[in-house]
């Protein structure tokens, strides 16, 4: 029944020059330029963005929510890795 | 050991839920949540597709430009809106035409208030105000809905449907301070809208069968009958301002609870065009049905030609 | 005929495609062979409303007579509108739909690139304003008359018929009498002859890569110019107009 789905696209938008671009969500589309227009009239409604990139969202290689644990958590022990851990004397300014 | 491997995951689920944690994608949840949202978010994108035909109806005969245009932009927006959901659906294993087949099939529900006729302009301004206004009532605490794309794609159907609410408000106010024609055009549509409305919150909280659990896990965060409450409570005003009848006699202010009583549902009524016996319930499936089967030959082109040209590419 | 009398026809004449035309494209709404594309038209269905109040709006300007845009656009017999048979054909099926705005699209870009240099301010903004939303459909048609084309079998037989079918109403598009020429003198008008072949051009370069013919049959049909339309004109006014006729001097 489903043999002439379009594959599934990831959108990001770009909402503004000096931004980076986001992820939105995604849609149907049948080759990159289609997932463009799409992206655009779907996305881009309310002048949401100035730029579009598509990925096809089975291209995507994702970490998995089981390891991030093992992933994740052993940063938050490095807190020397944070300007805040270190301690300046007074009168020091703009460090 | 399996088992209480899954109880102790479905303790971890619970907790995150409890501490306000968003589930995303790839999270562990159980079976069963995972079928409630799949059904609750496929059955709201199909009702915002379903939605687009009653108003659509009416643009080719809007009576100035402007309103030609705001129908149009407000019509299209329940497209993207449905394209949201449908898109939050899929990042649950959902399979966006499957699910439309099932809805094609009469599997799948949509929302019961689209099979009702629009049978007057004054019709779009009712949609706008009521089902709009109701439909955000429900939409509003989904923003906060524990599935992450879920609650993120209502996050954005709310703030674009702020519009559409205005705009039904804006044209029912313009037919209340029209001629005597306009305000018994805009009268008798509210009476018609009136009810159906307000069986948009869906049966009360005791006969409510998906209510407990899907409070619990936060996919539904406030209960059926307090948001009705709530909609009559800001609703009525509303309709008194502009000079409309609430087509009630059992209508009260009732000083105690700081809320408006109200009468009795017809739920014989909201059950019947559950069921499939609705004015226009074969219409808009028919209508739906053959808007993908004209597809067909479109998108299959589309991938088709898709295919030709990775070919030439590769070659 | 003065000049103001041609800007007023001229100016209709943009404005009643862009009616006419965002009506067949808004009956699409809803009915899309799919979401994206459902949205997609209606965007496009958009943009024509929105050209035609501009266009109507200033063609009330010239007139003079306190009309409206609405009026314009909603209060006029049948006669009296004067856009191209090409954009009151039937929506028909996708194909038929994407043809003629194909057709419709590589003209019109074409136009309103030179509109938009007119000597005559307001037309030359709005041209340049409706340019840029041209371009998009355009460049949203000519994709999807290469993909119907160049797609399936039956996709190609579809898009073929309606190539061969709506040829016929093309000619038109570059219709011409003393209206344009009046204004032509004035730097105010497109010469529409230095268009067709920049037209003609284009679309055999996207037929070629959709693998299309170009009809041989030259034998056109034309009217709509002067006010003569096809059977489906008047239903298209009854369902526009229906409104302010059933319920004339209101506000909505």
């Amino acid at each position: 029944m489903s043999s002439n789905e379009w594959p599934l696209w990831e959108v990001f938008i770009r909402s503004k020059q000096g931004l980076s671009h986001k992820h939105v969500g995604s849609l149907r589309a049948a080759d990159a330029e289609n997932a463009i227009n799409n992206a655009r009239d779907v996305y881009t409604r309310r002048s949401e963005g100035i730029s579009i990139w598509v990925v096809e969202s089975k291209l995507i290689s994702a970490s998995d929510p089981k390891e991030a644990d093992s992933l994740f958590d052993p940063a938050d022990t490095k807190i020397y890795r944070h300007p805040t851990f270190y301690e300046v004397p007074d009168g020091v300014l703009h460090m | 050991m399996k088992d209480i491997n899954i109880e102790e995951k479905e303790r971890e689920f619970q907790a995150k839920i409890d501490a306000d944690i968003k589930i995303e994608p790839n999270d562990w949840m159980p079976a069963e949540y995972r079928k409630t949202l799949i059904r609750q978010i496929s059955q709201h994108a199909h009702s915002e597709v379903v939605g687009m035909l009653p108003e659509g109806n009416w643009i080719t005969r809007a009576p100035n430009l402007r309103r030609k245009a705001v129908l149009l932009a407000k019509v299209q927006d329940e497209a993207g809106h449905g394209l949201y959901l449908y898109s939050a659906a899929e990042t649950l294993g959902s399979d966006r035409e499957a699910s439309i087949d099932d809805m094609h099939a009469g599997i799948a529900k949509y929302s019961s208030i689209f099979n009702y006729p629009t049978l007057s302009w004054a019709d779009m301004g009712m949609i706008g105000w009521l089902v709009d206004g109701a439909a955000i009532s429900n939409q509003v605490p989904l923003c906060r809905c524990s599935y992450g794309p879920y609650a993120r794609a209502m996050v954005r159907v709310c703030k674009e449907e702020s519009f559409h609410q205005r705009q039904g408000y804006e044209i029912a106010t313009t037919l209340a301070n029209g001629t005597p024609e306009q305000k018994a055009m805009a009268q008798e549509s509210f009476n018609r809208w009136w009810w159906p409305a307000l069986m948009m919150f869906g049966p009360t909280d005791a006969a409510s069968k998906h209510s407990a659990l899907s409070m619990k896990w936060k996919i539904k965060r406030v209960s059926n009958d307090e948001l009705r409450q709530q909609f009559v409570n800001v609703t009525v005003p509303q309709a008194e301002l502009i000079g409309l009848t609430i087509p009630d006699p059992d209508l009260n202010w009732n000083e105690e609870k700081q809320g408006y009583d109200f009468g009795t549902i017809n739920w014989e009524e909201f059950n019947q065009v559950v069921q499939g016996n609705g004015p226009c319930n074969k219409e808009r499936l028919d209508a739906r049905r053959q808007a993908k089967e004209n597809g067909m030959w479109v998108r299959e082109a589309a991938l088709a030609h898709a295919e030709k040209r990775k070919a030439k590419m590769a070659s | 005929m003065n000049k103001q009398e041609a800007i007023l026809e001229y100016t209709l004449r943009i404005a009643d495609d862009s009616l006419l035309l965002g009506h067949r494209i808004s009956e699409w709404c809803g009915h899309g062979p799919i979401l994206e594309e459902d949205i997609a038209l209606t965007n496009i269905a958009l943009d024509l409303i929105g050209q035609a109040t501009n266009f109507f709006d200033y063609a009330a300007k010239v007139q003079g007579e306190g009309k409206t845009c609405d009026d314009l656009a909603f209060l006029r017999l049948e006669r009296e509108y004067k856009n191209v048979l090409l954009v009151e054909q039937k929506n028909g099926h996708f194909g038929d739909t994407i043809a003629r705005q194909f057709f419709f699209d590589v003209f019109r870009k074409l136009f309103f690139e030179s509109l938009s240099k007119s000597t005559d301010q307001d037309l030359a903004a709005i041209a340049e304003k409706s340019l840029k939303e041209t371009r998009y459909h355009l460049k949203h048609s000519s994709e999807w008359i290469i993909r119907l084309g160049d797609g399936t079998q039956e996709s190609h037989d579809k898009i073929q018929g309606s190539v061969d079918y709506l040829w016929k109403f093309t000619d038109e598009l570059f219709f011409m009498d003393q209206v344009d020429e009046l204004l032509i003198k004035e730097n105010i008008a497109v010469d529409l002859t230095a268009l067709k072949a920049n037209w003609k051009s284009y679309i055999s370069e996207i037929f070629q890569e959709a693998t299309l013919n170009i009809p041989t049959n030259g034998w056109q049909q034309a009217g709509g110019r002067k006010g003569l339309h096809s059977e489906h004109m008047g239903y298209a006014l009854a369902e526009l107009q229906y409104m302010q006729r059933a319920y004339p001097n209101m506000q909505w």
